[in-house]
Order: C-alpha cells, then structure tokens, then sequence
C-alpha cells in the first residue's frame, strides 16, 4: 500500500511535519517493502488554497491514505474526494508513523481534525 | 529630526454640498494605536463643530465601537459572488481548476470540487469554463452596520468568520461615506484590504511606534503609499525622549510627523479601559486639538493641491 507522510525531511527517519498543506516535504512510502520516494510540498509557499493544492498532489501521486498530525477540512474533502483515506497521530519520525499506521494506532479521520488555515499559524 | 514648525493653521470647514474630506489613519502593523488616534481625532473633530462619519475598515477585527459606543440603527448583509456548478453541462475538462490560484474550484479526479470559504470572488472561472456550466450564486460575507454615538455618525463592517475576502466589504462600508469629514480606519498592514480602504482618501495619517520593529513596518507602508501617490504623514504614538529611529527616518524621508503622544502609564490604561483619552488624560485633548488643525491645513491643501481645482471650480 502507498501512503504519504507529512515531513520536514526526505527519508524515514526524518521528523514528521503535523502540518499538511504546509508541510516541507512529503515521503511517499510503499508499506510492503519501506521504500520511499520524497518529494517537496508544491504548495508550500501558496498564500491560500495550500491544503487543496497538496491534497491535489497527493491524489496525482497515487496515495491511498495521508499520515499527518492535523487535517483542514478543505484538504480533507478534496482528498476524500480523491478516495484517499486520512490518518492523524503524532509521532517524532516518518518512520514511526508508518509503525503507528501498521499497528493500528493513527486515528482515522471522517471528517476536519482542526478548523481552515491551521498550518498559516505563527508561520505567516 | 521632525519638522514641528506651526505653520498657520487653517481649519477646514466643508460647506454643505461639497465633497467629503476623507482622511485615512493605517499602519504598517497592528497594535500601534491607530484606532485610539482615529477615534479620539473623530471626537475633536465633532467637537469642533465638523460632520463626522467614521467608517471602521477593519473589517477582520473592527475596534472603532470599543470607543465610539454607538448606538446602531441599521444593518445591511454584504454578498459576494461564488461559483455555482451545473455537473450537467460540466465535461470535467480542468480549464477552472487551472485557472483559480486559490484553488477554490479544484478539479480532482472527475470531480469538481468548489470552497467557498476560499473563493475571492473574481468571477475568472465562470468565464474560463468553455461550455457555461458555472454561473454565480451570492454567497454572504460580512455585513455593514450603521449608528451613531458621541455625535459621530459609525460606520463599521464586519467580515464573517471564515470569508476570506474583505475588499468588497470595505467598498460596502464605505459606500456609506457622506459630506463633511470622513475617517477611516483602515485594516493593520500592506494587504489588498489596506489599499482597497486608501484609495480614493484625500490623505493618510500613518501611525507607528519608535520601535525597530515599529520602522520596519513604517518603511513598507511608506513604499506602499508612494506607489499609491497617496499624501501622508506620520504619527508617533508612545513616544519616548531618545526613541530617534522613526524620527530620523522621516526627516532622510521628508516625511512630516504630524504629532507624537506621548507614552505615558495613564493613557495605556485608559484605553484598556475603553475610554477616550482626550477625556481622562490631562494633555492630551491639546494634542488631539493641534492634530486635528494641523490635518485640516496639510489634508486640505493636499486635496487642493492633486484635484482642488475640479471641487472649487465645478459649476
Ligand atoms: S471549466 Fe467548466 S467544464 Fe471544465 S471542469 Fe470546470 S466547470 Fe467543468
Ligand atoms: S470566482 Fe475566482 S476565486 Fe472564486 S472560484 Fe472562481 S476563479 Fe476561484
């Protein structure tokens, strides 16, 4: 299965970004063999809509869930509309999300884990 | 250093009929004290005998009523265009999705979806869409309350929580503008709120604080001005005795600084208080007083000087 891990690095024991619109890098990991391929977040820098453009990405690149520490509800509808599922939790390293993920330990969203513009705060 | 030579005075007195004289009070960052400035010139000016209609721009956190206290009389709803999809007529071609840079309608998979809450309202993707399958709904963004109190005629907006867009509930507020003297306060800051608040004022009082941080934003407000070829000057709010920053600024400048208040204990706390510091604070009516002359001579001659000619000259 392919996930996606918001990141502030490129590999697997890079410490994980809760933000996902704003997140610096994501790390798509295959769960099956742990390989990675890392990519930068194309909508870092957006000064609005960031959520929906990396959620867009995400949809392109094939994910079939997101690992992240919090989920706008905009992100969050244009990813449900891509049938990627959504996983919140908070651990230190890429790595340790995918654990979490495999044992069941991330929380499922169904719907926003925090209000529009979460990832804007103290960064704007 | 600053220029605080008096030149003589001449308040201006608008007779009934002509234009407003709208004069803007903005600064580079929140917290300078531009709302306790603008309201308490707001009640000099009254005092003074002018029409005042205060018009509270800040339509993210408007402030202006925490002084004013007025009594509101009207409130109309601000609407602003979004799309409206027809999945019908819709061939999931993209061009909409490509075209909104704030993603508002994105276009994932086979699916068209729209956020309102991230739309500004430009309208570009219901003219992209090449078989008409968007057209416009009016979605509601703000509103615009009118009152009075303290014999100032209150104007205020007020973005809703989570609209985005505050521009066209800044140009609704000031729809409401009438003749005699006009203050605005405008929104913290360079943003597009900002400009769409100076545009079309006669002249701007920018006001800041003798801090670093304080010039930093001065600076920026001041490029924005200059592009704008907006009139202005600066007003240094908690002013302290060797604070030279913001002065020697102005003066490399040729920025007038208009006035200083003082920083003073007395005036922090009245204004936490939600008071008018012209009232609890000795000294500082006469502060308000020779800023409201002073702006009356350099806001007049400022409107004279770029399109006098058009209001004195108009048959
Ligand atoms: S531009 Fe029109 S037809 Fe194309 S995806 Fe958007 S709504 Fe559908
Ligand atoms: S009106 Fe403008 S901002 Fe709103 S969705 Fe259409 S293109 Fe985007």
């Amino acid at each position: 299965m392919k996930v996606v891990v918001t990141s502030t690095g490129p590999d697997l024991d890079s410490r994980m970004d809760s933000r996902l619109g704003r997140a610096e890098k994501y790390v798509f990991v295959d769960t099956n063999t742990l390989e990675t391929i890392a990519s930068d977040n194309p909508a870092g820098f957006a000064s609005a809509g960031a959520g929906v453009q990396s959620a867009k990405f995400i949809v392109e690149q094939g994910a079939e869930a997101v690992l992240t520490g919090n989920c706008g509800p905009n992100a969050f509808s244009a990813l449900a509309a891509g049938g990627v599922e959504v996983y919140v939790g908070s651990c230190l390293t890429v790595r340790d999300m995918v654990e979490a993920f495999l044992g069941g330990k991330l929380r499922r969203v169904s719907g926003a884990s925090v209000e529009s513009h979460f990832g804007m705060r103290g960064n704007s | 250093m600053s220029s605080h030579t008096h030149k003589e005075a001449v308040p201006y007195n608008a007779p009934a009929g002509r234009p407003a004289l709208r004069i803007a009070f903005a600064s580079g960052k929140g917290g300078t004290g531009k709302t306790t400035v603008a309201t308490n010139l707001a009640l000099v000016a009254a005092a003074a005998g002018e029409e005042v209609t205060y018009l509270d721009c800040d339509v993210e956190v408007p402030d202006g009523h925490l002084f004013i206290k007025p009594e509101m009389m009207s409130r109309r709803e601000v609407t602003a265009g979004i799309p409206r999809l027809d999945m019908a007529l819709c061939d999931v071609c993209g061009k909409c999705g490509e075209f909104c840079r704030y993603s508002a309608i994105t276009v994932i998979g086979k699916k068209v979806l729209t956020f309102p809450g991230l739309c500004h309202h430009c309208g570009g993707c219901m003219l992209v869409c090449p078989v008409g399958a968007i057209s416009e709904k009016a979605q509601p963004i703000g509103s615009v309350e009118e009152g009075a109190g303290r014999g100032v005629r209150f104007v205020q907006g007020l973005l809703k929580v989570g609209a985005l867009a505050a521009p066209p509930v800044i140009s609704a507020v000031k729809e409401a503008a009438a003749d005699g003297l006009v203050i605005l306060d405008a929104p913290p800051g360079t943003s597009c709120p900002v400009i769409e608040t100076l545009r079309d004022s006669d002249f701007v009082v920018l006001v800041t604080e003798p801090t670093p941080f304080g010039l930093n934003d001065l600076a920026i407000a001041v490029e924005m001005l200059r592009m704008m070829s907006l009139p202005f000057c600066v007003l240094v709010n908690r002013a302290r005795p060797g604070a030279t920053q913001v002065a020697d600024y102005c003066a490399d400048k040729s920025i007038d600084i208009i006035a200083e208040i003082p920083d003073d204990r007395r005036i922090a706390e009245s204004y936490s208080r939600g008071e008018m510091i012209i009232e609890t604070v000795n000294g500082v009516r006469v502060i308000f007083e020779g800023l409201f002359e002073r702006l009356c001579d350099v806001a007049g001659a400022a409107r004279r000087g770029t399109r006098g000619r058009h209001i004195e000259g108009a048959p």
